[in-house]
């Protein structure tokens, strides 16, 4: 599954996909985080998935074009620490 | 939030299926979807629909979960102590007492939208009044893809009902007033609710009818919500629930742009949420007991 | 030699006139519906406090906005720079000028001759601009120039989950009815905003001397809470939504 946290708004699309078949919830981008967005718990789009999986904290989803903001300077690119730190690459930045 | 507001022309009603004895079922399940206008509790015998009631959600969620349950079970001799598992979902979900698991409205719109429209479902759009949100799902109502926009209200019914305020037309008049225009005008370029109304307020100054205006907007937001849905990509067939799939002006310029007709629903679209969840309650007690 | 900057922003129009650098005059004016109406009217107003007329200047550039609209222009520049050489004409120790206006947020890291090194905008949503506090304070029933005093007289931080100016209206509803007080929701808006804003100034790296202009630079208590939230002392010029048309007025004196 594909599950996208964000949102989008006037200014525009900030979304972070977790292909969910391809995480196993091993809670490596929770630790590469430093903002805390990532977290690691039950699925909540497939209620009869066992496994746990990556989301995006509650507190996050309405934000996180602000609170993925540091790892996104204006110049100079920077490699997101979530998604080096996921070795099955379930994890897309939409900008 | 604390204001409930109505979006669309909306009765309370309940239903239970004649020809269904339920103390011959197995197990009997219940989903309750408790959202910010009303309130569904749905009842399920061996996993086919047996009653359901829908009312307005009152200020106390707890006691709008136990009257629905209760006006859904009046007359059949059922209590609550013969249903086996009972899911709670939607807004108010961690309000219902009864409930023995709660599950988002995500999974249960799709398995519910799987059972209202067949299995040929493939997107289901919800819209409503605090949020937009798009899903994906198999010919079994299992989730392939989805998202939700509920931080900004452009999209939403909020939205709508702002953009009615402000000219001044009944809500459930927004939607045939926009196609009563004999060309369709630009849209609105602001997708921001606050700036849509400036800009609104600009075209009636400029001279335009209101009907004119109405039809930019509802064009904007048809458009907004095209884009959204092409970020997990539409497949027919194509399902439109919540309180805006009331509104035609909508519907017709979504449609329209997509290139696909919405499916019609076989039941009310507003149990989607109750029923799947009844439907993962019955799933989840068949877990229970293996 | 004589020039003109004209800062065409989206609720305000802004006009500083020059004369070999130095400001002789300026006005500011409501720009409403009728961009034109207001662009003469402004002008005049300005240029009849020093005598002079529309012939007398040299050279015209336009920002802000509706920039590409403003008929005469010699030049167009984008707020950015308009914003960056105004505000190191100003002082010339700053090295980011945050400017939040009517409808957009804008921070720029400049150099010590005015040059913009790199910038980041919050645009087409109004939570993180001007217009989100003109919402509020419609909500709060206060009017707007009010909200500023009123937030620093609050005694506690209540958080607003909202971010969206929409949503936030219904939150701010629910506060009021929640009793909480008005000190205490003018004090959670500008909070609100001011993070959103320190968060986009974080983006292009804040370096200090830090200035804040455009027209919510007036609101004592937004700067308050962004104070608090850059925890960095911030630099308000006594003019403030002046700063863009002041920087157009100058590059259109050093292009001439």
């Amino acid at each position: 599954m594909l599950a996208n946290y964000g949102y989008q708004d006037g200014s525009g699309s900030y979304f972070i996909t977790i292909d969910t078949d391809k995480c196993d919830g091993c809670g490596r981008c929770v630790t590469a985080c430093p903002y805390g967005v990532m977290v690691v718990g039950p699925d909540e789009a497939d209620p009869l998935r066992d496994l746990p999986v990556a989301t995006v904290a509650d507190e996050h989803r309405r934000k996180i074009k602000y609170s993925c903001g540091p790892c996104k300077p204006t110049s100079g690119v920077r490699e997101l620490p979530c998604l080096l730190a996921c070795p099955w690459e379930a994890l897309a930045h939409s900008w | 939030m604390a204001t409930a507001v109505e979006y669309w022309r909306w009765t309370e009603s309940r239903w239970t299926a004649p020809d269904v004895d339920w103390r011959a079922g197995k197990v009997i399940t219940a989903g309750v979807d408790v959202g910010s206008v009303s309130t569904q509790a749905v009842i399920v015998v061996d996993g086919k629909l047996y009653a359901y009631s829908s009312m307005r959600t009152g200020s106390d969620s707890p006691q709008s979960a136990q009257k629905a349950m209760d006006w859904a079970t009046e007359g059949t001799g059922m209590t609550i102590d013969n249903v086996r598992y009972v899911v709670g979902t939607g807004y108010g979900r961690v309000n219902v007492p009864f409930a023995n698991r709660t599950i988002t409205e995500i999974a249960c719109h799709a398995r519910g939208a799987n059972f209202i429209y067949g299995p040929s479902v493939r997107t289901v759009l919800d819209m409503g009044g605090q949020d937009c949100k798009a899903i994906r799902c198999d010919e079994k109502g299992k989730v392939s893809s989805f998202l939700m926009n509920d931080k900004c209200a452009a999209g939403t019914g909020r939205g709508m009902e702002v953009f009615a305020d402000l000219l001044a037309v009944p809500i459930e008049d927004v939607g045939s007033l926009s196609l009563s225009v004999a060309e369709e005008p630009p849209p609105v370029s602001s997708t921001c609710v606050v700036f849509a109304k400036t800009e609104a307020t600009g075209l009636l100054r400029a001279g335009w009818p209101k009907n004119r205006v109405v039809a930019a907007y509802c064009s904007a937001m048809a458009h907004r919500v095209v884009t959204l849905l092409e970020r997990i990509g539409v497949e027919a067939e194509f399902a439109i629930t919540g309180g805006i799939s009331k509104n035609v002006g909508i519907v017709r310029r979504i449609e329209k742009e997509l290139g696909v007709k919405a499916l019609e629903p076989g039941l009310d679209a507003q149990l989607a949420g109750g029923l799947g969840a009844a439907l993962f309650a019955y799933a989840l007690a068949a877990r229970a007991a293996s | 030699m004589i020039t003109a900057g004209i800062d065409m922003g989206a609720k305000n129009l802004k006009v500083v006139i020059l004369r070999d650098g130095q400001v002789i005059a300026s006005s500011l004016i409501r720009v409403g519906f009728d961009t034109q109406e207001a662009l003469d009217e402004g002008l005049q107003h300005a240029l009849a406090e020093v005598g002079l007329s529309k012939g007398d200047i040299q050279r015209v550039v336009a920002t802000g906005a509706g920039r590409n609209s403003v008929p005469g222009a010699d030049d167009a520049v984008t707020e950015v720079r308009a914003d960056s050489a105004g505000i190191t004409h100003i002082s010339p120790t700053i090295r980011t000028v945050i400017d939040v206006g009517a409808e957009e947020g804008r921070a720029v890291r400049c150099n010590a001759q005015g040059k913009v090194v790199d910038f980041a905008i919050n645009e087409k949503c109004a939570a993180g601009a001007g217009a989100f506090t003109e919402a509020m304070a419609r909500a709060l029933e206060v009017p707007l120039e009010e909200l500023g005093a009123l937030s620093l007289k609050s005694q506690q931080t209540v958080p607003m989950n909202a971010q969206c100016a929409v949503f936030a209206e219904s939150e701010v509803v629910s506060l009021i009815h929640a009793r909480t007080s008005k000190e205490d929701i003018a004090r959670a808006v500008h909070d609100a905003i001011a993070s959103r804003i320190t968060s986009m100034a974080r983006r292009v790296g804040v370096e200090k001397d830090v200035a804040l202009v455009g027209g919510v630079a007036r609101n004592k208590g937004f700067v308050d809470s962004l104070r608090r939230d850059l925890d960095m002392d911030i630099l308000v010029p006594p003019d403030p939504e002046f700063v863009g048309a002041l920087g157009a007025a100058l590059i259109a004196a050093q292009g001439a």
